[in-house]
């Protein structure tokens, strides 16, 4: 299911023009401050927001085009809406909630995919609640899997872990990778949190100030050093897919795979071919141009240089390429011009396993 | 108990006309909106003999609208279906803001929602709009109900006092108190009239908290 949005609106003292597309199925994330534009576009999908100019196609059916002047309402976009607020009814109980959607939907949802979805979001006990005994990250789950009982063709999210705070984040986060790999639809996720969007997203449009100012594979993106607006960000580094690949009982380490090479860190407590995130900071990766010998970090990368781009005055960050895989580096002035270090140039990315960060999911 | 049908058949006939216009006032801008918004009050600060007047203009037999009722055969003077109609009008405003006040606390961004689920107009009207306003129809209702049993002026002026067909509660008193050793029958109908208002407040307050209870706040 595909996805174009080209949308044109302006407010006193704000104008948005925001072109992009969705190829496939996973998750978009639509990335940016507060203020950039990301809800009007979401809204502008949804139909909740008739844009002055534009054109919105899902999976092929145009929805709103300007200039044909197409207008389908929001109740036949066949789009599912996870709001921030989750908006649930507050007369109807959870079940009511969840049937809401699907007893107006088109095609209806088998019996059992219903329970699958029920199921997954470990929504059973909470059925016969009304929406006032929820929790925050409760009341999340119930819109989502609300909103995924209508079977829609895509499903919007506002910032749906927002008002949470860390704790029920981290209890919600798995449910939505496991969205992301099992329910076979696009999804455009609002965020203007980094830490959710590199734990979640594959593909990034990064909003601006009304502009879409960089799009693409997300671990693209987030290391790209010419788009600097994430570098002083902390922690600052790039985020690489791998999964695991074995465990070594004799040095208590475990193997991730990545494409481009293995990754060693301390032994974790998952199953072979688990896949997860793991975040490597700058500061943490070093650079030789010579393979270092008899030294205690277990992880000597192979790479080309990329990129470099001057940070600050003090530090110059390196775009490395490990195979298909980019990485980031922080290195000082001084180091480049010792090295010599320049773009195209191979080295050794050395990077110590207490340092990797898995997201486990 | 004739008071008790007259106020009933009062607030039920008015209820359906009440949510309209309390919807339509809760979220339509249409002009003329305020004008509606000032004529519904009218009612309330009308002095209600006056109100009783107009409608005998209006309802009589001779006048216009009631000559035509009456080739009908609905009659409304000097009947208690004239004492409902009278107390209908006099006690819708009260139905009306308190139903207004419901839909207007309902969150607008539940409509989005509902919107994005694929239900239509009617269907947030059935689904949402009702059950949500739900406690304030109650509410108005009862308090309606709770006036009308003590609407006096009105109804003596349009259909006036006759035994068993208009003689509501406050009338009765009224009757009673016009004749020579009837105290203690007027004292009866008193007590009588204080607690069915009691008992209205009462249930009132009742009905607001179990749609509390509904909505969950």
């Amino acid at each position: 299911m595909s996805i174009e949005v080209a949308v044109r609106q302006q407010y006193a003292g704000f104008a948005l023009d925001v072109a992009f597309g969705v190829e496939r199925n996973g998750i978009t994330a639509l990335f940016g401050p507060s203020g950039a534009g990301k809800t009007t576009v979401l809204n502008a999908i949804a139909g909740l927001l008739r844009p002055e100019d534009g054109r919105i196609a899902i999976g092929g059916r145009v929805v709103f085009d300007k200039a044909a002047r197409v207008w389908i309402p929001p109740r036949e976009r066949r789009i599912g809406y996870v709001f921030q607020d989750a908006r649930l009814f507050p007369h109807l109980t959870v079940e009511r909630n969840l049937r809401f959607g699907w007893r107006r939907s088109r095609s209806r949802m088998p019996e059992n995919e219903v329970a699958k979805v029920i199921q997954m979001l470990g929504l059973v006990p909470l059925l016969q609640r009304k929406p006032v005994h929820l929790s925050g990250g409760e009341k999340a789950r119930v819109a989502l899997a609300r909103a995924l009982l209508a079977a829609p063709d895509v499903l919007l999210l506002d910032e749906p872990l927002a008002p949470l705070d860390a704790t029920r984040k981290n209890e919600i986060l798995p449910y939505f990778e496991r969205l992301r790999d099992e329910a076979g639809l696009p999804l455009i996720y609002v965020s203007h949190s980094l830490d959710e969007v590199s734990r979640l997203a594959q593909e990034i449009v990064i909003l601006k100030e009304g502009c879409v100012a960089a799009s693409g594979p997300i671990f693209d993106v987030l290391t790209d050093l010419q788009f600097p607006d994430f570098n002083r960000a902390s922690p600052y580094g790039a985020v690489i897919e791998t999964f695991i690949a074995s465990h070594i009982e004799t040095s208590g380490l475990t193997v991730l795979e990545f494409a481009g090479g293995e990754l060693l860190v301390p032994r974790m407590e998952r199953t072979i071919g688990t896949r997860l995130r793991t975040h490597i900071r700058a500061e943490d990766v070093m650079i030789a141009r010579e393979e270092p010998r008899a030294i205690s970090a277990n992880n000597v990368l192979f790479a080309a240089i990329d990129d470099l781009r001057e940070s600050t005055p003090e530090h110059i960050d390196l775009r490395l390429l490990c195979g298909a895989t980019p990485l980031i580096a922080r290195i000082t002035r001084a180091s480049r011009t010792r090295l010599a270090l320049e773009k195209g140039v191979h080295v050794f990315a050395i990077i110590k396993s207490v340092t990797v960060a898995p997201q486990i999911s | 108990m004739l008071s008790l049908k007259v106020s009933a058949v009062a607030v039920f006939g008015a209820l359906p006309f009440a949510i309209v216009t309390a919807a339509a006032l809760a979220n339509k801008k249409f002009p003329g909106k305020s004008l509606i918004d000032g004529v519904l009050h009218i009612p309330l600060v009308l002095p209600p003999v006056v109100a009783g007047y107009i409608l005998l203009l209006i309802f009589g037999t001779r006048a216009p609208v009631g000559a035509w009722l009456n080739h009908l055969g609905i009659r409304f003077v000097f009947s208690w279906t004239g004492a409902a109609l009278a107390s209908g009008i006099l006690t819708f405003p009260f139905q009306v803001r308190a139903i207004r006040f419901a839909i207007e606390t309902i969150d607008p961004r539940l409509h989005a929602a509902a919107e994005t689920l694929g239900a239509g107009w009617g269907d947030r009207a059935a689904n949402l709009v009702l059950p949500l306003a739900l406690p304030g129809i109650v509410a108005g209702a009862i308090t309606a109900f709770a006036v009308s049993l003590g609407e006096f002026g009105a109804i003596i002026t349009f259909v006036s006092n006759i035994p068993g067909e208009t003689r509501t509660l406050p009338l009765a008193i009224y009757a009673a108190l016009q004749t020579p050793g009837a105290d203690s029958e007027a004292a009866r109908l008193s007590a009588l009239s204080i607690l069915l208002a009691v008992l209205g407040l009462a249930l009132a307050e009742l009905a607001n908290r179990r749609a509390r209870a509904v909505i969950g706040t």
